[in-house]
């Protein structure tokens, strides 16, 4: 049974941006914050906030269709599998999002449950 | 369960509607609308015998098309037009029609229910049609005269009322039903603005481009579409007067329609008991928590969906009469499309367009026709459908997702339509180009046919740009590119000389094309340079966005609204990221002066933040690094209070002005350097430009501010001021060229300005003044500058002009407050931060 966490609606999220959540160390992959990405055609994605090159917060990378470029060294990476395009490779694990009733939720990550 | 007084026998004994000798089993319908009296006629046709029928509808009339509602407020059709079945039809099958008596309790263990005016009928099966109700947003004003909904006849009538008076109307909602009504009062002679809170009309329909289409295509019709738009509170002395917005505009309206979306209807069956989640549950069989209580239309939710188009519903009530009928085929939901047409503007979409893992978009643009398609393929399958303009294909894609057909043999002629994919099985495009006949058209611009562009390849113009310059075949609007590619391949074979690079892999334009068609076609966002351009992609992507960005901003100062989400970090958070992800801060120091205020304002900052490193850059000025996100607004308010604003180290703009001290101070100085730098910044700082842009002056040949290395440069001399350009001291150093010598200080400045100009207008994004330079070669700026009087006075007002509308620091901005959830993550209801800090 997935723990869903409400956390905003699709409004507090730029169109063709990100905004992130931030929680404690190192609790989920080692990382400090989730980006949950709403793209042009307002879909929603979570990824942790690292790109799998040199860990870059891909939040403040540039949305275009359904991926990211990496605002370091413009990698690509894939919204809803957090993998690299083209001839990078890498991937940046992804958190499970839904919209319902016209809010955000995304799955509490294991990590987080067992600390709960 | 509050009626123990009215068992079922109460209902027995209304003789009117229940014939004593009926011993059928009685099926109650609570709902007059298009779901509830399709269900019936769906079980009519399957066993006309089997139930006797009652039917309750809240509003006084018999069931009419409530779709064609919107014709009817365009004054196309009347409500006789729009009725389905007439009185006739109830009498003819027998059913019981207690119309405009809404019903308002449902009695599950008497198994009855109870209407508005205190009837009470007793059921064997109840089936819950209560449709949905339209979402009123909960903003002060709300219950004033004049603000309705749009949802039913009398809607319409308050509606003809008010056009009746002409003068202005707002519609709130730029989704289907809102676009209806608008178009609507528009025709009944209303001034209609609406008011969307979305960028996109009909987002949950269309993706970006055609949205943009579609309202460019309703402001030519006289509307006023106010995207991104946040209703604040509707405003009138005991009747409706206007609108007001988050951002403080106005608009007066003596009607407002509300239209921002509909919920399902489930008061009822929740105050029933029923099982309720977003509609009311139901299985495949459309029978809900109760076995003997059915429910079909908008106020279900079968398998976590609610549907709001009527396409859904008639499949529902399929399964509900098969159910009812003892055939259980059962229902297993259902791909919806949509197609509108608004005046004339045709628009359809189906199944998933929001592209996603695996899938590709095959996009078709034609700017001269209007036409926008896009076709979404996933596995060799076509999983969604956005068509602008065209529509005619939009059956036939429909088909082919739904059927989930294999489309790998058509697919390089799919987004052509039915007609060319399946027509004589040419499906190699080149085979279909070479089968057409010589005297086929490709150009419709220009118009050139296949056998004049074939012979001008032969006769040697072996490349795109060749043709175009020969035959001008694909030389105006570019959408028979593709056709003149494929003629190139046909003629030449393999012989096809490779044109200049593209933009990127979403257009087969140049930058050079790219900037000469914005301003040509007074291209006004980007959205609209990608439809009238063919982008290949729906929003294109980090390379060519920053540009078109760029570009459209150079031409359109004080006009052109900047996108944010175009940009690349550094410059929508004005300030460098670093590798951790924090980002370093530098205020600008004019001309490199600096004063203690400023210096102890920096300190502070340093100390308050705990900038763990404080650099003094190439640039004579002092970069504070490893600032949070969360503390930028912060530590702009506190250089701000100290005079300081931004230094836009981190733009495609310009940085800085290096300066050493000149006369002021120097023993060998000619003129006053450092007051000509800080002269030169106070014009320049703040403007956007192709790529960073590095100025200096040195007050001597000497050249202590190494001028030489910059992109403008000035050496002062005891005779006046050599000004010098394209220099770089980056990955290849190239020394400046020599510009030429001028005598005042007035002259440098103006010819600076006229400069940098230039190079804003003409240059490719990302392309420094000395490549720019290399490229265009050092005579060309010469003769725009120096020789061509008018030219550089045009080119330094043009600059001036485009800086009244820069200079505004954009870090008070931040500091006041704007943007600010750009500096904050998000709050999960539940926070993170409790359970972080076991």
């Amino acid at each position: 049974m997935t723990d869903w966490i409400d956390i905003g609606t699709l409004a507090d999220i730029p169109q063709r941006g990100a905004r992130t959540i931030r929680f404690g160390d190192g609790q989920i992959a080692g990382a400090k914050e989730i980006a949950v990405f709403r793209t042009g055609d307002d879909h929603v994605f979570a990824l942790v906030n690292e790109c799998p090159h040199k860990k870059g917060p891909l939040s403040q990378g540039i949305v275009h269709g359904h991926s990211v470029a990496c605002p370091l060294h413009n990698w690509n990476i894939a919204l809803k599998t957090g993998e690299a395009q083209g001839a990078d490779e890498g991937c940046t694990p992804t958190i499970a999002v839904k919209q319902e009733g016209g809010r955000i939720l995304i799955a509490r990550p294991a990590s987080l449950k067992a600390a709960a | 369960m509050d009626f123990q007084n009215n068992g079922p026998e109460t209902a027995n004994e209304e003789p009117l509607f229940v014939p004593s000798e009926d011993v059928r089993e009685h099926l109650v319908v609570v709902g007059n609308g298009m779901a509830g009296c399709r269900a019936v006629e769906e079980l009519l046709a399957r066993d006309k015998d089997r139930y006797r029928v009652t039917i309750f509808g809240a509003e006084p009339y018999v069931n009419y098309n409530r779709i064609m509602l919107s014709p009817v407020l365009a004054g196309e059709k009347s409500f006789d037009d729009i009725v389905i079945n007439s009185r006739e039809w109830y009498s003819d099958n027998d059913i019981e029609l207690i119309a405009g008596d809404p019903v308002t309790a449902i009695d599950r263990a008497a198994k009855t229910v109870t209407s508005h005016s205190g009837r009470t009928v007793g059921y064997d099966k109840l089936l819950i049609a209560t449709g949905s109700d339209p979402f009123i947003i909960p903003v002060p004003g709300k219950d004033l005269p004049g603000v309705i909904s749009f949802r039913d006849m009398k809607d319409v009538d308050t509606m003809l009322e008010a056009a009746g008076k002409g003068g202005d109307a707002v519609v709130i909602g730029g989704g289907l039903l809102g676009l209806e009504a608008a178009h609507g009062l528009t025709l009944r002679g209303m001034k209609v603005t609406v008011i969307h809170l979305m960028d996109t009309l009909m987002e949950r329909q269309l993706d970006e481009a055609a949205g943009w289409l579609l309202k460019s295509a309703l402001e030519g019709r006289g509307q006023t579409i106010l995207t991104g738009a946040n209703t604040e509170a509707i405003y009138g002395d005991g009747r409706v007067e206007g609108v007001r917005l988050k951002d403080g505009r106005e608009i007066p309206a003596s009607l407002v329609v509300m239209a921002v979306g509909i919920r399902p209807s489930t008061a009822l069956a929740r105050e029933a008991g029923l099982e309720v989640n977003r509609g009311i549950k139901v299985d495949d069989h459309m029978v809900t928590s109760d076995p003997d209580v059915l429910a079909v239309g908008e106020c279900v939710e079968h398998d976590g969906n609610v549907y709001g188009l009527v396409a859904p519903l008639w499949d529902m009530c399929r399964s509900l009469a098969d159910g009812l009928t003892d055939q259980h085929t059962g229902y297993k939901g259902s791909v919806t499309s949509t197609k509108l047409k608004v005046a004339g503007l045709d628009v359809f979409s189906a199944g998933d367009f929001s592209g996603g893992e695996g899938c590709e978009d095959i996009v078709l643009r034609d700017a001269s026709r209007g036409v926008y398609k896009r076709v979404i393929v996933k596995d060799d399958r076509i999983v969604g459908a956005v068509l602008y303009g065209d529509t005619v294909d939009g059956g036939w894609y429909f088909d082919l997702l739904r059927k989930g057909e294999d489309v790998a043999d058509i697919r390089d002629l799919l987004i052509f339509g039915q007609a060319f994919a399946s027509g004589g099985g040419a499906l190699d495009p080149k085979a279909a180009v070479a089968a057409l006949s010589d005297d086929a058209e490709i150009c419709g611009c220009n118009g050139v046919s296949k056998g004049q562009v074939v012979a001008c390849i032969s006769a040697g113009n072996g490349s795109l740009d060749a043709v175009r310059a020969t035959c001008k075949a694909s030389a105006s609007c570019g959408s028979c590119t593709g056709l003149v590619e494929n003629l190139l391949a046909v003629v030449l074979g393999d012989d096809v000389k490779s044109g200049p690079k593209t933009m990127c892999k979403c257009t087969s334009f140049t930058h050079d094309d790219v900037r000469r068609e914005i301003v040509a076609q007074n291209m006004r966002s980007i959205p609209e340079v990608m439809q009238l351009l063919h982008w290949s992609t729906p929003d294109g992507c980090s390379s060519c966005r920053p540009a078109l960005n760029y570009y459209l901003l150079c031409a359109l100062p004080g006009e052109y609204q900047d996108d944010q989400q175009s940009r690349f970090v550094n410059e929508r958070m004005h300030a460098n990221i670093q590798k951790d992800g924090t980002y370093s801060v530098v205020p600008r120091m004019w001309g490199g002066l600096t004063n203690p205020t400023e210096l102890r304002a920096i300190a502070d900052v340093v100390e308050k933040y705990n900038a763990p490193m404080v650099k003094v850059t190439g640039g004579q000025r002092l970069d504070i690094f490893g600032i949070r996100k969360e503390d930028l607004p912060a530590v702009w308010a506190d250089l701000n209070a100290a005079g300081m604003v931004s230094g836009h180290a981190y733009g495609k703009s310009l940085r800085t002005v290096k300066t050493c001290v000149g006369s002021e101070w120097c023993r060998f100085g000619t003129q006053d350097s450092t007051g000509l730098g800080v002269k030169i910044e106070r014009m320049t700082w703040g403007s956007w430009m192709p790529h960073k842009f590095k100025i200096a002056a040195s007050g001597c040949p000497r050249n202590c501010a190494e001028a030489t290395i910059k992109d403008f440069g000035v050496v002062c001399v005891d005779s006046g001021y050599e000004l010098h350009v394209g220099g770089n001291g980056g990955i290849h150093v190239r020394a400046t060229d020599l510009l030429c010598k001028v005598s005042t200080e007035q002259e440098a400045l103006d010819y600076c300005a006229a400069f940098i100009q230039l190079y804003r207008e003409e240059a490719r994004y990302l392309e420094r003044t000395a490549p720019w330079i290399e490229r265009v070669g050092v005579e060309y700026v010469k003769g725009r500058i120096v020789e061509d009087e008018t030219g550089r006075e045009a080119l330094r007002a043009r600059f001036l002009y485009s800086q009244s509308f820069s200079q505004d620091d954009p870090w008070a901005e931040r500091a006041a407050g704007a943007n600010a959830e750009l500096h904050q993550p998000l709050e999960p209801r539940m926070p993170f931060g409790v359970i972080a800090a076991e």
